[in-house]
């Protein structure tokens, strides 16, 4: 029984087990819901669904694996005549706007046009004339020049299950989208590695106990406090192309700082080269030599870079090619410097991973990091924080 | 034995259906949802529902699992062993009972919530795996099995702090409160203040989800807090044209302390007001 949408949830990417599954059946074996739809959605939901993040995935899912099955129960949206569309049309938009939606065609055009606009949007979206959101001028989305328009996720006359998971409220919860400083500091957590150094300060109770079983007279022993002993360089592109990502890495760093006591933090531009700065406003005048950098701090460091690695390919392969100084070795070689010093080295993008592809730059730093690469979004620190937690 | 919500608590239909499973089942329900949704209130009401003692086990990062089976005064036990105290024969004297076994050994079926779980160590909620699923464990000491004659009902809350292990959760119910539409909102304020003036209410919900939508805010008010400020209101007496006036060089609510809970919001809308005001 429903043995196909837990295949379905599996290939989604959601970790349900049969163990899940087994607890689904047995609930509704023991008929803890009433019969109706949406009751089973609920139920399944509190089943496999064990990370809010997963909320709004699990409600694709559910939508597309029941889609035959509980349509009858919701508001087809194709219910709403196709005149009573136009006549708020008329009433609220302009004969240029008017001119561009009778372009969308018949009813049917318009539906299917929405349909095809879901499977494009990835993102909550307002203003504008095209995407679904609120604000806008296109014809789908709430709030907009129509707000009885086709709202996305169901009108409230009927409030029948196959509405609730088609509004798909847990959108903004996936932990694709970006994010912020709480949300960070708990994607790094991942690299948290306790160790006990330093002087003994803590009462060990338990060697106590058996030192004084030994001894025969009581033997106190003390030993050092647990510490996140994780040692983390960050590296941080400012200036130029990361202007727009500034509010973005501001969050990351203030998240690292207040969760790493081993913290040291370097600033670049595009490429990391010979030179590298911890203060901004004095960057030409007080340089960290990063040779020296290399010999300082020891391969235990993890190290983290933050860029948009978009930039000319000289700036990477050639000498001479930085946009700021004549360096006398290419960008390469100093990564592959790092990368072979620091074998935990991995690259957060601030740019969207569907972007990559069409800069070639990107491809080459991902190459020289050996393709840890991964973008700044919550999914992808915390992949990366996994990659650099592994044991080598 | 069905959780509807209480007199005192506004439960969604999803809600509902997460308690029920969970409490049908005997299965540990886990909760999530921003600060100040009823997350731990939820447990009391559980509670009341089903006519049960709460016993509650507030976690800290100190806590430790073993500690909510039982603990053995070792050193008391050795203090006594030195002044010749008779108890000191019998190893039962040193063990003292955590809340699970306080749980398992009731003498009627307890609600037992184990309350910001994320707060402890990683390992917290793996060293409670077999405990939470048997419901029972063995103590090392006296060579007993402790074992719950009934399965109590256990509701977790998490702040997501932590990630919790997936065997730990493959074991339980999940449910996240999310923050209340103003339909839920305007039903949990009625049950909290019944006969609360209507025109104050649903001004001061405008207000408050207004507020709610400034971009930038370090920590969205909550239901919780709604309520305290709506208290605070009544109590003052506050005119309805207060909350009415539209005034945008006024940006900051009254009696905002109730609602915003740190200094950086507070500048943040006295900014606000004076680049409207600047605007004029």
């Amino acid at each position: 029984m429903f043995l196909a949408f837990l295949d379905e949830l599996r290939a989604a990417g959601i970790p349900a087990s049969l163990k899940e599954h087994l607890l689904l059946l047995e609930a509704l074996d023991a008929q803890v819901t009433e019969p109706t739809p949406e009751a089973f959605y609920f139920l399944a939901r509190a089943t496999y669904v064990k990370d809010e993040g997963l909320l709004d995935r699990f409600d694709q899912v559910f939508a597309k694996v029941f889609q035959g099955i509980t349509s009858n129960y919701g508001v087809a949206p194709a219910e709403i005549p196709e005149e009573w569309l136009r006549a708020i049309a008329e009433k609220y938009l302009t004969d240029e706007e008017k001119a561009q939606i009778e372009a969308l065609g018949s009813w049917e055009k318009l539906m299917e046009t929405l349909q095809q606009r879901l499977n494009e949007q990835h993102e909550r979206h307002q203003g504008g004339s095209k995407w679904i959101g609120t604000g806008g001028t296109s014809p789908f989305g709430n709030g907009g020049y129509n707000p009885e328009g086709v709202r996305i996720g169901g009108e409230g006359k009927h409030q029948r299950a196959v509405k609730v998971w088609e509004a798909r409220d847990y959108r903004n919860l996936d932990s694709t989208r970006e994010l912020g400083t709480r949300n960070i500091k708990v994607a790094l957590r991942r690299l948290r590695r306790f160790a006990r150094e330093g002087a003994a300060e803590e009462l060990d109770i338990d060697g106590t106990i058996a030192g004084t079983a030994r001894q025969g007279w009581l033997d106190v022993k003390m030993r050092p406090e647990r510490h996140n002993a994780v040692k983390l360089l960050l590296f941080l592109d400012v200036g130029g192309s990361m202007d727009p990502f500034v509010k973005l890495c501001e969050e990351l760093f203030s998240a690292a700082t207040s969760e790493f006591k081993n913290l040291e933090f370097f600033y670049f531009h595009n490429c990391l080269y010979e030179g590298v700065w911890k203060d901004n406003r004095r960057r030409f005048t007080e340089r960290t030599r990063t040779a020296d950098l290399l010999h300082k701090y020891g391969p235990d460091y993890k190290v983290i870079f933050v860029g948009d690695a978009s930039m000319s390919p000289y700036e990477i392969t050639q000498v001479g090619g930085s946009v700021e100084h004549l360096n006398d070795e290419p960008g390469a070689t100093w990564l592959q410097r790092v990368t072979d010093t620091w074998p935990a080295t991995v690259w957060l993008n601030v740019l969207p991973e569907a972007q990559w592809g069409t800069s070639h730059s990107v491809t080459m730093i991902r190459e020289l990091m050996r393709d840890r690469m991964y973008p700044l979004t919550i999914a992808g620190i915390d992949a990366a924080m996994r990659e650099l937690s592994r044991k080598r | 034995m069905r959780f509807e919500g209480t007199q005192s608590y506004v439960a969604t239909a999803d809600l509902k259906v997460a308690v029920n499973a969970a409490v049908t089942l005997r299965r540990p329900l886990l909760v999530k949802g921003e600060p100040g949704t009823g997350k731990t209130v939820l447990a009391t009401e559980i509670a009341k529902a089903v006519n049960a003692p709460l016993i509650e086990w507030n976690v800290k990062s100190t806590t430790k699992a073993q500690q909510g089976l039982y603990e053995y005064d070792a050193v008391a036990r050795l203090r006594d062993g030195q002044l010749g105290d008779p108890r000191v024969h019998d190893i039962a004297n040193y063990i003292r009972k955590g809340k699970l076994w306080e749980a398992f050994t009731s003498p009627t079926l307890p609600v037992l919530l184990i309350d910001e779980i994320d707060k402890a160590d990683i390992e917290f909620p793996n060293d409670l795996l077999q405990e939470l699923d048997r419901m029972e464990f063995h103590v090392y000491e006296t060579g007993e099995t402790v074992r719950a004659a009934e399965r109590p009902i256990v509701v977790i809350t998490s702040n997501n702090e932590k990630e919790l292990p997936d065997a730990f959760l493959r074991r339980c119910f999940f449910h996240y409160i999310k923050f209340p539409d103003r339909d839920t909102m305007q039903a949990i304020v009625d049950v909290h203040f019944p006969g609360i003036q209507k025109l104050l209410v649903s001004r001061a919900m405008d207000l408050f989800y207004e507020i709610r939508e400034v971009p930038g805010l370090k920590k969205k008010p909550s239901t919780s807090e709604l309520l305290d400020w709506l208290k605070l209101l009544l109590h003052e007496e506050m005119p309805l044209e207060v909350l009415q006036s539209r005034d945008p060089t006024k940006a900051i609510p009254p009696l905002h302390g109730a609602l915003l809970k740190n200094e950086q919001d507070v500048m943040l809308f006295e900014r606000l007001a004076f680049m409207a005001r600047r605007q004029k």
